[in-house]
Order: structure tokens, then sequence, then C-alpha cells
């Protein structure tokens, strides 16, 4: 059995400590009211980009005369800021910045529970595909899912404290947008509180009933003297992978992109998935390679993690592909409802947008490629630590310019929301990890797992 | 004398397997082994150096890269120029996201055929050529390794009987 470290108990009780102020601090420092809106926007030296609409307009079209497509973007933004009065470009600025720390909140909270979705999306691959390698990594990977209930039971709150109207997150569940917005109205049907909120919570549920009996099923494999519950959890996970890639394709849809409620990507669902699976391989190996540094887990071999670095890189750059399809074909149909999503990112979020193709893509394509140093704990490690921040700031590209647009920033909010997240889930996960003896000694392709080799 | 071979024939790969590991702990030398397929963790037993066409892939990917880059900005950007659903093409970095498939499919396809043609170079392997193979069972189900004699025939001989080998012939015309 293994028991916890209180080094690292107490690493993860600083994390949260130290997450915690920050969030505190993030949400203190928000503006109560416009004045204190306008004059935090005055100080940070933001002002030319919120000044007169015609004159914003002006520059912006100077400044981008040869570049076409983003001048037309231009155009239909200065339309829209004209249209309304001077107060209520004001009021918009004092939601963004009333939602930065909530946003804050809420990519951290997303990242660190889309890693134990994906660890159980590929844990139910391994059951369901009968892997006769990764048994020896069940127990990790059971582990990292018991993060799944109450990482998810946050988000699901933050998700109702936004129903209930304390923060703007998503503008559709204000009836006084969607009284004023034709195309949200056509969505009510969908995109309505309770009916968010029941998907959200049938979905939370169906995830954990299956990674409740699976975990049920795998410690009783340890025990049986026949294979019955190994059968039964052959037949659960090819039923959840199922569910969940229809199920895990609307949660995208319902959590990420009705914050954009007007824009839409038809492979998004892949999108996140991609992400998601990546980030959870990314953690299965990480947690893999300190559990055996601490003397754990004997019968991983370096073949064990050569495998695991091939899905890093494998998945990495399936998410890259991804990303690009999902830009290539707007950038190229260039449709303005479209294609303003891109504008957004590309022009007031340039470093976190493609610094993540950077750190996503570049960067484990060329660590990751050799075959010995994915054999290199060394270097999974390092690959791994780039790879997790990276699709940190995925999610924060995809939630953060619709919910505080420009106004954005990575500060003590944002990294206090990681940081406290990350406490909470070294905190669960370890926690998980002592509950059950760390090899699935009954699992009968066991002894295959064990001498696998490369 | 040295170039003196011995033929020992075997009918299954896990046999062949113990047998390359117990030869090379007798200190024989194994020239060469056919099989009927790839036999997995062989190269390891004979102690073959790892393969490094790996690293001429990357090469030749990086040489696709380049190839590619230059001609689709000579074909779209210098030569002939032509507005595209939009999008004129003066600028090789504005229109890049419509050049990344062709750029990618041409890195693919360098990777790959240059590293075929290198393969079939390194093997000595080209259209009509004569087979080397010395027994043709060997591309049915039959397993044949080939292993130097020093003036110790019967020696190895009774090794390889041991090892279960089903025949061992010492060809006569090896040295011509």
């Amino acid at each position: 059995m293994y028991t916890f470290p209180n080094k690292l108990k107490n690493i993860a009780r600083a994390l949260m400590i130290l997450g915690f102020i920050g969030l505190v601090f993030g949400f203190l420092g928000a503006p109560k009211n416009i004045t204190e809106a306008k004059a935090m926007v005055a100080t940070e030296h933001h002002g030319e980009g919120h000044g007169e609409a015609a004159e914003h307009h002006e520059e912006a079209s100077e400044a981008h005369a040869e570049d076409t497509h983003a001048e037309e973007a231009h155009a239909t933004e200065a339309h829209a800021e004209t249209a309304h009065d001077e107060g209520s470009h004001d009021e918009h600025l004092l939601h963004q910045l009333q939602n930065k720390p909530w946003a804050a909140l809420y990519v951290a909270a997303f990242f660190f529970f889309m890693i134990p979705l994906g660890v159980l999306a590929f844990y139910a691959i391994q059951r369901a595909a009968q892997a006769g390698w990764s048994p020896v990594l069940y127990r990790v990977m059971e582990g990292i899912t018991g993060y799944l209930l109450p990482g998810g039971i946050i988000v699901i709150v933050i998700l109702a404290l936004s129903g209930m109207h304390f923060n703007h997150l998503f503008i559709w569940m204000d009836p006084e947008v969607v009284a004023h917005d034709k195309l949200i109205a056509g969505k009510v049907a969908f995109l309505n509180v309770p009916f968010f909120l029941g998907r959200a919570i049938f979905f939370l549920a169906g995830w954990s009933l299956y990674r409740y009996f699976s975990r049920k099923f795998s410690l009783a494999q340890d025990q049986a003297t026949d294979i019955s519950n190994h059968k039964k959890n052959f037949r659960i996970s090819a039923a959840f992978l199922v569910f969940y890639i229809v199920t895990e394709s609307i949660m995208s849809w319902d959590w990420i992109m009705s914050i954009d409620p007007h824009w839409f990507s038809t492979l998004f669902g892949w999108y996140v998935f991609a992400s998601m699976f990546v980030s959870g391989i990314t953690a299965i190996a990480l947690v893999t390679i300190y559990l055996k540094s601490q003397g754990y887990l004997e019968l991983v071999n370096d073949s064990h993690i050569h495998d695991l670095g091939k899905f890093m890189f494998g998945i990495s750059v399936f998410w890259t592909y991804l990303w690009f399809s999902q830009f290539m074909l707007i950038w190229y149909s260039n449709i303005p409802e479209e294609v303003t999503y891109f504008i957004t990112r590309i022009e007031d979020y340039n470093i976190t947008f493609f610094g993540m193709v950077a750190m996503n893509f570049v960067f484990p394509l060329l660590i990751l490629m050799n075959s010995d140093y994915k054999r290199t704990n060394y270097f999974i490690i390092m690959a791994g630590i780039v790879i997790i921040l990276g699709h940190y700031l995925d999610v924060f590209n995809m939630i953060m310019p619709s919910a505080v647009g420009d106004q954005w920033f990575i500060g003590v909010a944002e990294i206090g929301g990681f940081l406290f997240f990350l406490g909470l889930f070294i905190y669960t996960v370890f926690t998980e990890l002592t509950k059950a003896p760390l090899l699935a000694k009954g699992d009968p392709y066991m002894g295959e797992s064990e001498r696998f080799h490369y | 004398m040295s170039n003196q071979v011995l033929h020992a024939l075997y009918d299954d790969d896990d046999v062949l397997l113990n047998a390359v590991k117990e030869v090379r702990e007798h200190k024989h030398h194994i020239e060469e082994i056919y099989t009927p397929f790839p036999v997995h963790g062989l190269d390891k037993a004979m102690g073959l150096e790892g393969t490094r066409i790996a690293i001429m892939a990357f090469i030749y990917g990086c040489i696709g890269l380049g190839v590619a880059i230059t001609m689709i900005n000579f074909i779209m950007i210098e030569d002939w120029p032509q507005n595209i659903g939009g999008k004129p093409s003066f600028s090789f970095l504005e229109n890049l996201p419509a050049f990344v498939p062709v750029i990618f499919e041409m890195t693919v396809f360098f990777a790959a055929h240059l590293m075929v043609i290198t393969f079939y170079m390194r093997s000595r392997l080209w259209p009509f050529k004569e087979a080397e193979n010395p027994n043709p069972l060997t591309t049915d189900d039959k397993f044949l390794m080939e292993v130097e004699i020093n003036g110790n025939e019967e020696e190895l001989t009774a090794l390889l009987k041991k090892t279960g080998a089903i025949e061992i012939t010492i060809p006569q015309n090896h040295e011509e």
C-alpha cells in the first residue's frame, strides 16, 4: 500500500493556501461599479483601446490597412460600438473586469477537471481494447480519476453560480441580453439555465458511475479467482466510451463554446477532447515517474514510459491537427461571425494564442521525436510540464477572450487559480492512491504488462 | 577458410531466438539470418546496431519542408500571385495557413520516398535483382541461420543440433 508522503501533502496544502489567497485577492480587486472600472483601466494604460468608437476604428484601420480581413472585422466591431451609447460600453468594461477573477477560477477549475476526464477515457480505452501493456498503470489512472467527482462538482457549482447571475461569464444566461439578441433567442430551447445545469449533472453522474463501477470491479478482480470482474469491466468500458464521446462533445459546447453564444465550430468537441486526452496522458506519465522515483511501481519499466511518451507525442500532433483544421477553415472562409473568434485571439491574445502552439506542438514534437528521449524520465517530465502549462493556456484562450476581452492578464488571480486547483488535484489524487495497492495484481494481462518491452 | 559458413535450419521463431542467444554465448559469429517474417527481438538477440534510418527520415523531412516552402513561395507569391477567395497572394506569411497542408504533404512525401530509396540502396536491393536467399524455404515457413566456421565444424554442428536445428548443411560453393 502507498502512503501519502507528508512532504507532498504539505506542498499540496501550501499550493492550495497560496492559490486561495491569490483568488481572494483577485475577487477583492474586482471593481464594484463603473467609476472604479474606468479608474482601473486608466491606470493600466489600456486607455487607447477604449477611446471614442470612431477614433478606435480610424486607428485600427490605419494600423491594419494592408490586412484586409482584420480591417473588415474592425469595421463590424466599430459598427457595433457606435450602435451602443457610451454608458453601455462602460458597463461592458465593468462586466469584463468583474468576470476576471471568475474566469480565472473557472479556467483553472475546468482545466484540472478535464485531466481526470481525459484519463478516464484513456483508461476505458485500455479496458475496452484489453491492452496488454498498461495494466501496471491501472491504479495510477484510477488514482487520477479520483479527482473527477470533486473537480466536476466544483465546475458545476461555478456554472450554477453563473446561472444565479453572480457573474457574466455566460451572457446567454442574462434575460436582458437574450431579449435584444435574435440569435441567442433562437437557441433558448437548448441554452437555458435549468436544462444546462441538468445536462451538466447528468454528464457528471454518468462519468462518475462508470468510474465507480470500473474501480469497484478492478479492486474486486484483485481477490477474484476467475476473470468475471475483468469481463464486466470490459463491457462497461466499451459502453462508457460511446456515452463519453457524445456527452464530452455536448459538455464542450455547453461549458466552453456557449461562452461565445454566437460562434460555433463543428469540431469543437474533438478539439477539447484532444486537449483533455493529452493532458490526461501527460498527468499519468508525471504521476508514474514520481511514484517510481519514490520506489513504488516496481514493475513499471522504461518501455511503459516510452509508450506514454509516444502517446504524449502522438496526441500533441493530433491536437495540433484539430487546432489547425478549426483555424484554417474559418480563416479561409472569412465569414464575419465565425472569423471574429480568431481575430480577437490573434489581436488581443497574440502571445498566449501562438505561445500555446509552440508549447503544445513545436516543443513536444522536437523533444519527443527521438525514441531514446521518450525512455528518459527527464525529457518526459520536461515535455510533460510544458504540455500541461500549454493546455492550461489552451483553456485560457478558449474562455478568456469572450469573458474578459482585452482586459486579460496572467496575474495573481490566474496563477492563484492554477495553484489552488493544482494543490487540490495533488491532494485528492494521492489520497486516492493510498486507498488500494498500487498493483492491480488480479488483472489477467498483468503478466504481459510486466514482461512488456520494446 | 574464414569465409566458410554453415547453414542451420529452424522451424520455429522462439527456438531460433534461443538458438541465437546460445550460439552467441559460445562466441560464434552469426553472419546472417533469413526469416519469412520479422522476428520480434531478433535484432537485439543478434546484437545488431540500432537503425539510423530515423535520423535520415528527419533530415529528409527537413529537406521536404525546405523544398515545399521554396516551391510554394515561388509559385504562389513570386511568379504568379493570384487572388483566391479574396485573399491576394502578396505575402508569404499572410497566406501561410493556406500553404500549410501543401507543406505538410511535401514533408511527408520527401521523408517517405527518400527513406524507402535509402533503405533499398542500403540493403542493395533493386528491381529484377537475383535473390541472395540461400534457401527458398525461408520465404515460406523456415528460418535459416548462417554461422561462420573457423575449423570447429563438429563442435558447432553439435551445438546447433542441441539448440533445435532441424537441418544443418555446409554449402560448398560459397566462396566462389
